[in-house]
């Protein structure tokens, strides 16, 4: 009874004329990007009939899984250089930004009030401040009664694009974080303990006195987290959120790099948050199944267009409209079929 | 199956009263019996190799794959701290360290604790008592080890963090050797929270087979002990232990053999930081926490290599477990003779 009911909706369902005509796509990568990447898809879904199925593996994972040509899309917190993406021939482009925000677990200390700057940081990620009364902390703080307690810094275990911007900001500003640690998605930690995940290092700080760490700040916001302000660029103390992260946004040059691939780390501007991230798109510019690359090239520009309310209610950041514009001209001019004939065009 | 079975007896009856009408179809049976008993022959040996295939298989992978970062680090990959994925050079030494220190602490607090629980629960516990403590205990080795994960890191490492560490590390800040085991500052997470939460896990294995050998004790040996004035302990330590202690070493071995490859729980408190360190508060890593930590995201060949080199070094070190326990098995039944 029941099984027959199922293969008659069944059988409806592809015969109704939306469904005749979906294609799904399909895409692997960064987990950073996968609520507003799904929120997107649920929408896209109503509103054209059209599927995203997206894989949340990873960064590492996704770059995989596009050279190994298994999705439409490949998706990457951590931006592949413009030798690599000559030579895969992809091409990359940034989706959405967010910022990485630093947690603390300080008695007395509410969201906000306490203020770092990237040396200091530094220095407590090497190991060189060890106790929240140290000097440099005291300086920065004047206003905070600071105790003499061990600094507990908390760090991801697993490869993560959140650490590659983390310890991208930290070799900006630090030349002994450059020689000693240096940047990628996993690295070799002085001091600290390691936690699995956004969640994992969100559960070590509330869990551990004295305890700081680095989290997306959508968690931070989302788990009433003490996020701390930073010292930027310009030398103004500021506040992660969505208008920090569109000024650092603003202020950066995204044609400077192949494969839109600025890292906004310690970007100039007074609003600047100086951890400001994108996260970025893999696609083949002669993809073999041209049908669907054209359909998730209509997906990305329906976010583009439509996308800005939802990610904001996420706490993700909107890409400026200057670089959408470059990002649409690239599509056209990159991205063809087999015949040469550009798979985006402006007006359909 | 079944009607084969009813034709069998069948045809035993009829053979007894009458011989020579049934013996053609009482050999059709016997050729049937002889088929099936051919194929459940072919069935068990199949089973029997496939597990053989399946072990070979595995090592096999793991060589392999391992191969890259063993052929790039040779020997030394077992000595080596460092373990950096931006140089790419890997060692083995944290990992391999902190496996082997987790499950000693979880060994030195769970065997003693289990061999005590298993004593009480066949000799001294009051009949009420026993069911519940019994089962309480099994309880414990039902609880998925994630959970223990969550409660260590939710519950336990707090606790250890604000009044236990902090009371070590001052109570032995003058004490030679101690003072370096129990260095600070106190994380609450580290190896030692990892080594007591594998304690936890680890107790109802010791436990429930330590009982289950302690209750096949001839009452009739403890009866003649206690007869000739022999106390609790003594019956315990020169009776019980010594007629149990194959069964009791079984015990310890298969509960040793979870410590070591346990993942989740020890990942959520270990503190997952590549470094040897002196002080049992300090965070660590174990090789199977790296692997689960980091295999998702690894980039690179050489770093996906040296995780599933890790794999191999995990593989020969529960090897070697069973190996020494298995020669002491021998041992001691070459003594009992």
């Amino acid at each position: 009874m029941h099984f027959a009911k199922i293969a008659l909706t069944t059988a409806a369902l592809a015969l109704s004329p939306a469904a005749a005509y979906a294609i799904d796509i399909s895409g692997a990568g960064a987990t950073f990007p996968y609520p507003i990447y799904a929120k997107w898809a649920d929408s896209y879904k109503k509103e054209t009939g059209n599927g995203l199925n997206y894989q949340s593996i990873g960064s590492g994972g996704g770059i995989k899984q596009i050279k190994a040509k298994t999705v439409t899309f490949g998706a990457t917190d951590a931006p592949l250089t413009g030798k690599d993406l000559e030579e895969s021939g992809l091409v990359q482009f940034p989706m959405v930004m967010g910022s990485v925000t630093p947690v603390v677990n300080l008695e007395g200390v509410k969201p906000g009030e306490l203020t770092l700057d990237g040396p200091t940081l530094a220095q407590i990620y090497l190991g060189q401040i060890k106790s929240w009364d140290d000097a440099a902390i005291v300086k920065l703080n004047p206003n905070l009664k600071l105790p003499k307690q061990a600094i507990v810094p908390v760090r991801r275990s697993d490869g993560s694009g959140t650490t590659y911007n983390f310890a991208y900001y930290l070799a900006e500003v630090s030349p002994d974080w450059k020689t000693k640690v240096g940047v990628s998605t996993a690295l070799q930690w002085p001091v600290g303990i390691g936690a699995k995940g956004n969640e994992g290092v969100a559960g070590n700080v509330a869990q551990t006195k004295g305890s700081i760490g680095y989290v997306e700040y959508a968690y931070a916001k989302e788990n009433k987290m003490i996020f701390t302000k930073m010292i930027n660029k310009a030398g103004k103390a500021v506040a992660p959120g969505s208008d920090s992260v569109q000024s650092a946004a603003a202020s950066a040059d995204w044609n400077s790099v192949p494969g839109f691939g600025v890292i906004l780390a310690n970007q100039p501007g007074d609003q600047s948050w100086p951890m400001a991230a994108a996260t970025w798109i893999l696609m083949y510019k002669k993809p073999e199944k041209s049908a669907e690359a054209a359909e998730a090239l209509k997906f990305f520009a329906w976010a583009y267009a439509k996308g800005g309310a939802m990610a904001d209610s996420l706490d993700y950041v909107p890409m400026p409209q200057k670089v959408v514009t470059d990002i649409m001209k690239m599509w056209s001019a990159d991205i063809k079929d087999a015949s040469g004939k550009p798979l985006y065009s402006p007006t359909n | 199956m079944a009607s084969g079975e009813r034709d069998v007896s069948e045809v035993a009856l009829k053979g007894a009263s009458a011989p020579l009408a049934v013996s053609s179809s009482r050999a059709a049976v016997l050729k049937r019996l002889r088929l099936t008993d051919a194929i459940f022959h072919g069935l068990t040996r199949g089973a029997s190799l496939a597990v053989l295939a399946l072990l070979s298989g595995v090592i096999i992978a793991l060589i392999i794959g391992a191969a890259p970062a063993l052929g790039t680090f040779g020997f030394g990959f077992l000595f080596d701290e460092s373990w950096n994925p931006v140089t790419e050079r890997f060692g083995a030494l944290a990992p391999i360290f902190g496996t082997l220190v987790t499950s000693f602490i979880a060994m030195l607090i769970a065997v003693p604790v289990g061999l005590m629980v298993a004593f009480f629960l066949t000799e001294l516990c009051p009949k009420m008592l026993r069911r519940p403590i019994g089962i309480a205990i099994e309880l414990l080795a039902g609880i998925p080890s994630i959970i223990y994960g969550i409660w260590g890191l939710f519950v336990f490492a707090p606790f250890l963090q604000q009044h236990v560490q902090p009371l070590f590390i001052d109570t032995f800040q003058n004490v030679p050797v101690l003072s370096i085991l129990f260095a600070g500052p106190p994380y609450g997470i580290g190896m030692f929270t990892a080594g007591l939460i594998l304690a936890i896990m680890v107790l109802p294995f010791v436990t429930s087979i330590s009982r289950d050998v302690f209750d096949a004790v001839p009452p009739v040996l403890k009866e003649a002990a206690y007869g000739v004035g022999c106390t609790t302990w003594e019956v315990f330590r020169y009776v019980v232990l010594p007629f149990t202690r194959v069964g009791v070493i079984g015990g310890f071995m298969l509960g040793l053999g979870r410590a070591l490859g346990e993942t989740m729980a020890v990942t959520f408190v270990i503190g997952n930081a590549h470094h040897v360190s002196a002080s049992l508060f300090a965070p660590g890593t174990t090789i199977s926490a790296s692997i689960a930590n980091e295999f998702t995201e690894a980039v690179g060949d050489l770093y996906t290599s040296s995780l599933i080199a890790l794999g191999l070094i995990l593989f020969f070190i529960t090897f070697i477990v069973l190996a020494i326990a298995r020669y002491m098995l021998l041992r001691l039944q070459r003594q009992g003779k």
